[in-house]
């Protein structure tokens, strides 16, 4: 099973992102975490291992840059992939993301399709692989 | 292929209000900033942060026009946060004016209908004329020995910021913080509280080296004028430490060490539990998914579902006790009594259950003040006054259905009391008052009841001139004009199309405003009181019940009718003695412990057949709302009983003197006073009451 931890404040967006993702049958089994801040975030990374990390980049406090360098700097989760969804109006701290390890992001608003295709980018084809297995 | 269900765009439309609220509250703290000359620039990159949500979320839901709207304004924003244009006071204006036109746009995008919103075009306008913003030169940063891994991951913003505090020649800090992460939000809160004072919070980077999975550890770069050893004063703890970031520059000055913020002896920070270590993953044996979100969304209608099987439940306790009772009467005294027990534990458990659901329904009036305070300051500037609003008592809280009802109604106080009330500065001045005008929202609990104060200290209401534009408009005749007391020239102000200006102009126009005014705080079974001293000011008090949901009522019995009277209007009632009825005034009192009390036989005024045979012992109910009493004559009383009030259907929807109708125990409908209107319709006593309150057997 697949392991998503989706890191965005607002409460609509994640709802959006999380029905897609648990919903499309390319992705198979999913879980997805909820975390709406950048604290949020740092307490639930801990919680075993991920997938897949989805994030925001403007938050307030940590900031989603910050927590894409956390997240690269940690032994245990620096393997885990990055997705940023950011509007077209930050391209300057998208691009600091990508400079920071983060493996793709998306312009919002996005289409379903270009979600599913980018997380199944992401995490590899093989959807049956999970953090565990 | 996932689709956008109904519910998530309820919830959109939902999460859009609640982010236009804060962007509201936001424009108001900037404001108030901006005339007490302090600067705060997390305000605008909070309102930008709003706004830029809202786009993203318009984009998802299709909703074009609010995508376009905040796209526009989003651009504003980012030029104002990140220093390429001035908050000019014509700039804020437009921000004030983006907050209604996002009311208008959300109506339109939620009802799914295409019309033209001239308002927002000219806004688009108003937005376009701000002129365009200025690149300014970057200011170098290479003069501090900063951390490059900081510099790295700061946000566009995050970077203005530092620049901005770097141009002041303002010093910069690190600060090390070691956080519990179940309890970093209100420590970090605490901690941004006391920084604000001497500066600015740049960015806040996790380290990465907690001393353990249960902690995080936090470099918060600070701008500040202050020197160390005041920071260190303000913030310093056991868990900080701060260190001055040097320049460059100044290399001669002797860098400064670290210093840990705490007495001598302090643990040390990286104190670690060696079994814990900070990676953490592999101790917590069972990972959850569980979200940290600990709020729902819940539709108002809802709720009214579970109230209603609450009042079905109510009645289903109700044959429990009366079924005891005649097990008592059979003689099956053992059993009557093990019901009577399951019948009170029921009771108790009802009651827990409706208490809960009430609770869910109440939000603080804040919500309803804060759009206020942005009215107060239109209106001040339209006009010209200056007007320092004081609200009080914003935590109270009342039920959400209310709260909508109120702002309308409150919205029309307030500009009336601005545009009558409160005297031009010049007049003020020459009176002796503050050039200032103040309105005063005051709100607080009072039993079950919540009490609204709209205070002015303007010129207070003209009673000459209002008795005398209600005798030339012919709603009261010369004679009658010279026997009212001044409570009674006082409520003149909320006869129908009286207004005590000579032109009635488009902000307010006192009498037609209160009219309406009054009738729709009567709509949620509240009043309205009016106090006023010739050039002291106005007060207006509105007594609301608490809640819509349900009502403790007294049951009583008229003829063969049963009615319910809620009981927070019912102040006492009494044994009714035909004989003390005197006639005063072409109204029936009686003297209630030395002071005389109107009463009416309600029967009457609702137009029930007289019975044949003759009545023996009848009752007053006393009913009072604000400073107005009444006694209704009735043949019964029931006792109290908790009932959930169901609405009269549209077809009755339109005849006064009922709040509803609600089931009884035994499968019978009553159908439930509404004290406000029966009084005012009797007080005011200006047309006869049997034409517009009788139904029954209409």
């Amino acid at each position: 099973m697949l392991r998503v931890l989706l890191v965005e404040d607002s409460a609509s967006m994640r709802a959006f992102v999380r029905t897609i993702l648990t919903t499309s049958p390319a992705l198979g089994e999913i879980e997805v975490a909820e975390a709406q801040s950048g604290f949020d975030a740092l307490r639930l990374l801990p919680r075993g291992a991920w997938d897949l990390v989805i994030t925001d980049i403007n938050m307030p406090d940590i900031n989603g840059l910050e927590l894409i360098a956390f997240i690269k700097k940690s032994e245990a989760h620096k393997g885990t992939p990055i997705l940023i969804i950011s509007t077209a109006s930050s391209e300057r701290d998208r691009e600091r993301g990508l400079q920071l390890g983060a493996n793709g992001y998306l312009v919002k608003p996005f289409t379903a399709e270009a979600l599913i295709e980018q997380t199944l980018a992401q995490i590899g084809t093989d959807a049956s692989r999970g953090a565990h297995g | 292929m996932a689709e956008i269900t109904d519910k998530a765009r309820e919830e959109f439309f939902s999460e859009a209000q609640e982010i236009i609220e804060t962007l509201s509250r936001n424009l108001l703290a900037l404001d108030a900033a901006q005339k007490s000359g302090k600067e705060d620039p997390s305000l605008i990159n909070e309102a930008f942060r709003a706004v830029h949500t809202l786009k993203g979320l318009a984009g998802l839901f299709g909703a074009i026009r609010l995508g376009a709207f905040s796209h526009r304004l989003e651009d504003l924003l980012d030029d104002l946060r990140l220093g390429r244009m001035d908050l000019r006071p014509e700039v804020l204006d437009v921000l004030f004016a983006t907050v209604d036109a996002y009311g208008r746009i959300l109506t339109i995008e939620k009802e799914g209908r295409d019309e033209d919103l001239p308002s927002v075009d000219e806004l688009f306008r108003r937005l376009d004329r701000l002129g365009a913003a200025v690149e300014r030169s970057v200011s170098p940063m290479g003069d501090y020995e900063l951390d490059p891994g900081m510099l790295a991951v700061l946000t566009e913003y995050e970077e203005h910021r530092l620049r901005a505090n770097i141009e002041q020649n303002l010093k910069l800090y690190r600060l090390r913080v070691q956080f519990d992460l179940s309890t970093i939000d209100k420590a970090l809160d605490d901690m941004k509280e006391r920084a604000k004072r001497h500066g600015e919070i740049i960015t806040y980077l996790p380290t990465g080296e907690a001393s353990s999975a249960d902690a995080i550890e936090l470099d918060l770069l600070v701008a500040s004028r202050d020197d160390l050893a005041t920071l260190i004063g303000t913030l310093g703890a056991d868990n900080v430490v701060i260190e001055e970031i040097p320049r460059r520059r100044r290399s001669m000055l002797p860098s400064v060490a670290p210093v840990r913020g705490s007495s001598p002896g302090g643990a040390p920070v990286g104190k670690a539990d060696p079994l814990i270590l900070a990676d953490g993953g592999a101790v917590d044996a069972a990972p959850s998914l569980r979200s940290l979100t600990q709020t729902v969304r819940v539709d108002i209608r809802k709720l009214d579902h579970l109230m209603n099987i609450v009042g079905e439940l109510s009645i289903v306790r109700s044959s429990l006790s009366r079924i005891a009772e005649r097990l008592r009467g059979e003689g099956a005294r053992q059993l009557a009594a093990e019901l009577m027990r399951l019948h009170r534990n029921f009771d108790r458990r009802l009651g827990e259950m409706q208490d809960g659901i009430l609770e869910v329904r109440m939000v603080p009036l804040g919500q309803v003040f804060d759009r206020l305070a942005r009215v107060v300051r239109q209106i001040s500037r339209d006009l010209g006054k200056e007007i320092r609003l004081v609200i009080t008592g914003a935590e109270t809280e009342i039920d959400k259905l209310i709260v909508e009802e109120l702002s309308d109604p409150l919205m029309h106080m307030i500009r009336n009391a601005i545009d009558h009330g409160i005297e031009s500065a010049e007049r003020r001045a020459e009176v002796g008052k503050p050039l200032a005008g103040t309105i005063a929202l005051n709100a607080f609990q009072k039993g079950n009841h919540v009490m609204i104060e709209v205070e002015d200290d303007g010129r207070g209401i003209d009673e000459v001139a209002l008795v005398e534009k209600a005798v030339e408009s012919g709603k009261i005749a010369a004679a009658e004009a010279s026997q009212l007391v001044r409570d009674e020239i006082l409520a003149l102000i909320f006869v129908p199309g009286l207004s005590t200006r000579e032109q009635a102009d488009d902000l307010s126009g006192r009498g037609v405003g209160m009219d309406i005014v009054k009738t729709n705080i009567n709509k949620l079974g509240g009043v309205i009181d009016v106090h006023s001293e010739t050039g002291i000011g106005t007060k207006m008090a509105i007594t609301l019940p608490i809640t819509l949901a349900i009502v403790s009522a007294l049951l009583v019995r008229v003829h063969d009718q049963v009615f319910a009277i809620p009981l927070s209007t019912v102040s006492e009632a009494l044994s009714f003695d035909a004989h003390g009825v005197r006639r005063v005034e072409n109204r029936e009192v009686i003297t209630v412990r030395g002071s005389s009390l109107p009463i009416c036989d309600l029967g009457r005024l609702l137009g029930l057949p007289e019975p044949h045979e003759e009545r023996k012992r009848r009752f007053i109910v006393v009913a009072a709302l604000g400073n107005r009493r009444l006694g209704l004559v009735v043949d019964h009383l029931y006792g109290q009983e908790d009932i959930v009030i169901k609405p009269l259907g549209s077809s009755l929807s339109r005849v006064r003197g009922f709040a509803g109708a609600t089931e009884l125990g035994d499968q019978r409908v009553g159908l439930v006073l509404d004290s406000g209107a029966v009084i005012e319709e009797v007080l005011s006593g200006a047309e006869a009451p049997r034409e517009r309150l009788s139904l029954i057997h209409g």
